[in-house]
């Protein structure tokens, strides 16, 4: 099994490159599309292509099923919900970490007051 | 989205949020995300010290987070790298926060980022967030779909 911080990795890497993050986002409108569809707007050879939807496969961002001669992509958004609770777990936490450090503090300045006053 | 930004306007003066991010006595008496104890605290405040901090939570769950100060301006500003101890979290991130004099008090931005590892950095500073924000607008549509 691959553990969940491999998986997190994974994710991340494949949203490093500009052209996956292309992909994904095309394919964020778009219900689905075809590798040629997808390689279309991009400046790289239909080979660079595959490899990127490769990258975003193994992270399992997409499926690709193929019908005749034509391959068809689309999103899967499980790791992109993962990685969005990942980011919210340090949101609450930090969230209730300055609640806790404002309370503190504005009771310290009471006390300062009080004294000064 | 890896890097997370919160702004909190306190009232309180800067030296006294500053005291109380940096002094271990201040330390013990809010860190964490609840009423769960702060079991340890050091800080050795300076461009190059490091502290420390244990805390259990309410559940009984104990973690220890660590690092190094990489800026230490009082009462404006705190630069610091952020480890968890154990297995929780692997990777060091950093931790900034500013302070700065409003009439009620202090207005204090707090930054976590380079969160998760040197790619999520890269990607970072790329600009994926919109992206990223994009789908998982998409994530929850489909799952309204499917629930629905």
């Amino acid at each position: 099994m691959v553990n969940y911080y491999e998986r997190l990795d994974r994710t991340f890497a494949a949203f490093v490159d500009p052209t996956r993050r292309a992909i994904l986002a095309r394919l964020e409108c778009e219900e689905s599309a075809s590798v040629s569809e997808l390689a279309r707007p991009f400046a790289i050879k239909l080979p660079a292509v595959m490899k990127h939807l490769d990258v975003l496969d193994a992270a399992g961002l997409i499926t690709r099923s193929k019908v005749g001669r034509t391959v068809t992509v689309r999103l899967s958004p499980e790791p992109i919900r993962e990685a969005m609770d990942w980011l919210r777990r340090y949101e609450r936490f930090w969230s209730a970490n300055l609640d806790r450090l404002a309370a503190y503090a504005e009771s310290k300045e009471a006390e300062t007051q009080e004294k000064d006053g | 989205m890896t890097s997370l930004t919160i702004v909190r306007r306190l009232r309180a003066r800067p030296t006294i949020v500053f005291d109380a991010l940096t002094t271990p006595e201040g330390i013990a008496c809010w860190w964490g995300p609840d009423d769960g104890p702060v079991l340890l605290a050091e800080t050795d405040v300076r461009v190059g010290g490091r502290y420390r901090v244990r805390f259990r939570m309410l559940d009984g769950t104990e973690h220890e987070s660590s690092g190094e100060y990489l800026e230490v301006v009082p009462p404006e500003r705190l630069a610091m790298s952020w480890r968890w101890a154990g297995g929780e979290d692997p990777g060091e991130s950093l931790v900034e926060i500013d302070l700065r004099t409003i009439a009620e008090g202090t207005e204090l931005t707090f930054t976590h980022s380079r969160l998760h590892d040197e790619e999520t950095r890269r990607s970072h500073e790329a600009g994926w967030n919109g992206a990223l924000d994009k789908l998982e607008r998409h994530f929850l549509a489909t799952s309204e779909r499917i629930l629905s």
